[in-house]
């Protein structure tokens, strides 16, 4: 069990460690190691190791050019979860409505497909990919940048015990490593390595989306992204991804296409004809409830119950009083 | 003649709860000298001065004797200058300039001025319904209050002046009967919906509340005119039955904020305390513990705008009147119970900065302000509130609409859904219940959140006058739950 005592020198000693290191100090470290016992305490916590020399470690994982040594699990999911064709779904924390509604739709559209969807547990979009993907039937696979009883961001703990229960939580880092910055780019060659394709939501210049777009072009792993408004700094980066050539997502369909999957029939919503009217409105236009009432004549009251069941029927999202069509248009 | 003895009877206030005070005046050979026993508070104290001169004043002999005044039982404490005209009674009697027998015939309430006129004091509802209570016929208080004692069954022996009180007692003349100065008070302005441009989905939200008597929370960025929606649900709430107003007016005389003219609280009250309050200011308090703005509100509106800016004491402190509509203030010296059924209203913005949910502005508000700012509003809280409505900025041409219907309108259709409310609930159909059930699965919906929109569904029902609750009316209550910016 070498790849466990790295995982746990790394631990020890504060470091990023993916390779057999020649010091002294991991050989003394390494000589007094009981895995057994160390794997003993894993289980009791109810956590699991997956060495990268494990049959079971995820092929594509297992290919970048700088592995982790093994991955810690928690979760209820088998190990043949992690071999599932999986799509990492990135972007900003800081979000808009639109990033979010976008994420949290492709989650769920992709995991129902029968995709795995990969991301980083973070706030913004990572968060509602998850959220967006246990609605699906909870085929996701949360990778944190801290060991996996870290709950970090703590206000998602809820969120990961949720992903845990159907899906992984997974990290490189032993538990009770605590988050620092660096190891969240190193986190993120995790997110891109898990998965075949990327996709790419709302990112800013210079973000940790863009790394992990990086990383998976490296790979030559295919990125995908949502194009964003070309005013708003939040998409500047993912904009640019566009403009270096990369595939635009315009629908779900874009990404089950590239897996070979056929796209569940995109059902032609079953709604009232009132509700049929005002979604047309708000996908003409995000809007406020009183906005949809001028535009279609309807008093507050038949608003409030056509949007209900649009929202029942998972067509449109609120936020901040405005409403906004979910799935793309036409 | 070596010593006199004489009591009069008053009533002390803890709380709202009248407690029979017996007034005893000791008059004895010695050093001339005035003493107050019987845990006096400070104003109470200070009754020796305005006694001394109402009495010189009016023309009586202050007794060139001892005096010791006790007010029993001695372990209440005694708070207020009620006491004053009592007193004055008490020591007068005790002189014989007027007969014993006659005054503790009577309860007597009211502060005395220097020069011997009777002032009005707050509490004399409920000093009267405490005499009358007790079997005493008349009350003797200060002219002006007499529109408020007089909703009480007893007697009222309105005097001006203590001569006059004195006069009576001799038998000499009755005091005349106290006729307003200023006739009869134009109504209160009330705000009206009709100044209100568009925001179609928060007046709805606003006569759902009023017929439902739910708790209602605005949300949304600076200037959408929450305050302004908030300010208007009073007046389309129906005027308070007779019992109610006598409840709500027993209150407000104890606060001192009674206003001479209109003794009797018909309207709805509104109270809008400003965000810096004090746990104390909102729910009550002090030493002889005083409503609190919570308790102002029964019956009526509670306004709280900028509802995360209170402290959070003061918002917890709520949590108990808006579960069971009393709040009970402990003293060592005992229990005072005060009644607060009110209707919250509060408004919030979505974020610190304000800058959320405004298409204008962008919000500058770090994860971590986010957090703190949602922290402010405890859960529990936040529960209690049936409807929610996010407010966006509305576009300028969004303006340029009609006005909405007045208040006078929406009134009626409010009265008409709480009677059927009351007579006749609604039964939820079994559509409605499978709605209400998909909901709970597809939406972060909460066990409470549940329930919360079933009761709103109901006075969807009721306003719509609908035998049975719909799955339409379910749908409607859907749109005011709790939002994600607010719960999460």
């Amino acid at each position: 069990m070498t790849e466990l005592a790295l995982a746990a020198f790394a631990a020890e000693s504060n470091a990023h460690v993916v390779s057999r290191p020649r010091s002294r100090r991991f050989a003394r470290f390494a000589a007094c190691f009981d895995s057994r016992e160390y794997l003993r305490t894993l289980e009791r916590r109810g956590f699991r190791f997956l060495a990268r020399s494990d049959a079971g470690f995820p092929p594509l994982l297992g290919a970048i050019h700088d592995p982790p040594a093994g991955l810690f699990l928690r979760g209820a999911a088998d190990l043949g979860f992690l071999a599932r064709p999986a799509v990492a779904v990135v972007g900003a924390r800081a979000c808009s409505a639109y990033g979010s509604a976008v994420s949290r739709m492709l989650g769920r559209e992709l995991a129902s497909a029968g995709l795995l969807v990969v991301s980083g547990l973070a706030r913004g979009v990572d968060g509602e990919a998850h959220r967006g993907a246990l609605e699906g039937g909870g085929a996701t696979v949360a990778v944190l940048g801290c060991g996996i009883d870290r709950d970090y961001p703590a206000a998602h703990a809820r969120l990961a015990a949720e992903i845990a229960e159907s899906g992984l939580v997974v990290s490189e880092y032993a538990p009770g490593v605590e988050p620092a910055p660096w190891r969240f780019p190193a986190r993120n060659r995790i997110v891109a390595g898990l998965a075949a394709v990327t996709v790419v939501i709302e990112a800013r210049e210079g973000s940790g989306a863009l790394i992990t777009a990086d990383f998976a072009l490296e790979e030559g792993r295919e990125v995908l992204v949502v194009p964003g408004e070309i005013t708003s700094s939040l998409s500047a980066g993912s904009n640019a991804l566009l403009r270096l050539g990369a595939t635009p997502l315009t629908r779900p369909e874009d990404v089950l296409e590239l897996f070979g999957l056929e796209a569940t029939v995109p059902e032609a919503p079953d709604v009232s004809p009132v509700a049929r009217t005002v979604l047309e409105r708000v996908q003409d236009e995000p809007r406020g409830a009183d906005a949809i009432g001028r535009s279609t004549g309807l008093g507050a009251g038949e608003v409030a119950v056509a949007l209900a069941e649009l929202e029942l029927a998972g067509l449109v999202s609120e936020s901040a009083g405005v409403y906004r069509g979910v799935r793309p248009a036409g | 003649m070596a010593y006199v003895l004489a009591h009069s009877v008053t009533y002390a206030l803890i709380g709202l709860e009248p407690r029979r005070v017996e007034v005893e005046a000791h008059l004895q050979l010695g050093v001339p000298s005035f003493a107050i026993v019987g845990l006096a508070d400070r104003a109470c104290q200070e009754a020796k001065e305005r006694v001394r001169s109402g009495v010189t004043s009016a023309e009586l002999e202050w007794p060139k004797r001892r005096i010791t005044v006790n007010l029993a039982p001695a372990e209440l404490r005694k708070v207020g200058s009620g006491f004053d005209l009592p007193i004055a009674l008490a020591i007068l009697a005790a002189s014989r300039q007027i007969l014993p027998e006659r005054v503790i015939e009577h309860a007597a309430f009211g502060e005395l001025a220097l020069d011997g006129r009777v002032r009005p004091v707050g509490g004399v509802l409920a000093v009267a319904e405490g005499a009358w209570a007790e079997g005493l016929d008349r009350l003797v208080c200060a002219a002006e209050s007499t529109p408020e004692a007089q909703l009480a069954p007893i007697e009222i022996i309105p005097v001006h002046h203590l001569a006059e009180a004195v006069a009576y007692f001799r038998g000499e003349r009755d005091p005349p009967p106290y006729a307003s100065m200023n006739g009869v008070p134009p109504p209160l302005p009330v705000a009206d919906l009709a100044d209100v441009l568009g925001q179609q989905r928060a007046r709805r939200a606003l006569e759902l509340a009023a017929a439902g008597g739910h708790n209602l929370l605005f949300a949304g960025p600076p200037g959408t005119g929450k305050t302004m929606l908030g300010r208007r649900l009073p007046g389309i709430l129906p005027p308070l039955a007779r019992e109610e107003a006598i409840e709500v007016t027993r209150i407000h005389s104890v606060a001192g904020v009674l206003h001479p003219d209109r003794p009797l609280v018909s309207a709805p009250p509104f109270r809008a305390p400003h965000h810096s309050a004090s746990v104390a200011a909102i729910v009550g308090g002090g030493p002889g513990p005083r409503p609190g703005e919570a308790s102002l509100a029964h019956c009526g509106v509670l306004l709280l705008d900028e509802l995360p800016e209170f402290q959070r004491p003061a918002l917890e402190a709520l949590r108990q009147p808006l579960e069971d509509g009393t709040i009970s203030i402990a003293r060592a010296g005992g229990r005072a119970l005060f009644p607060a059924r009110f209707q919250l209203v509060g408004t919030m913005n979505l974020c610190p900065c304000g800058g959320r949910g405004d298409p204008a502005a962008e919000c500058s508000c770090s994860a971590q302000r986010l957090a703190a700012f949602r922290d402010k509003l405890s859960r529990a809280l936040v529960d209690r509130f049936d409807l929610v409505v996010t407010v966006p900025r509305p576009r300028a041409h969004e303006l340029e609409v009609e006005t909405g219907e007045p208040s006078a309108v929406i009134l009626p259709r409010v009265v008409a859904a709480r009677d059927r409310l009351c007579q006749s609930p609604p039964s939820r159909t079994s559509a409605a219940d499978d709605l209400l059930s998909r909901a709970v699965e597809r939406m972060p919906l909460s066990a409470r959140g549940r329930a919360r929109v079933a009761r709103v569904a109901a006075t969807a029902a009721a306003l719509a006058k609908s035998e049975h609750v719909e799955a339409d009316h379910v749908a409607e209550a859907l749109a005011y739950r709790t939002p994600r910016e607010i719960a999460a």
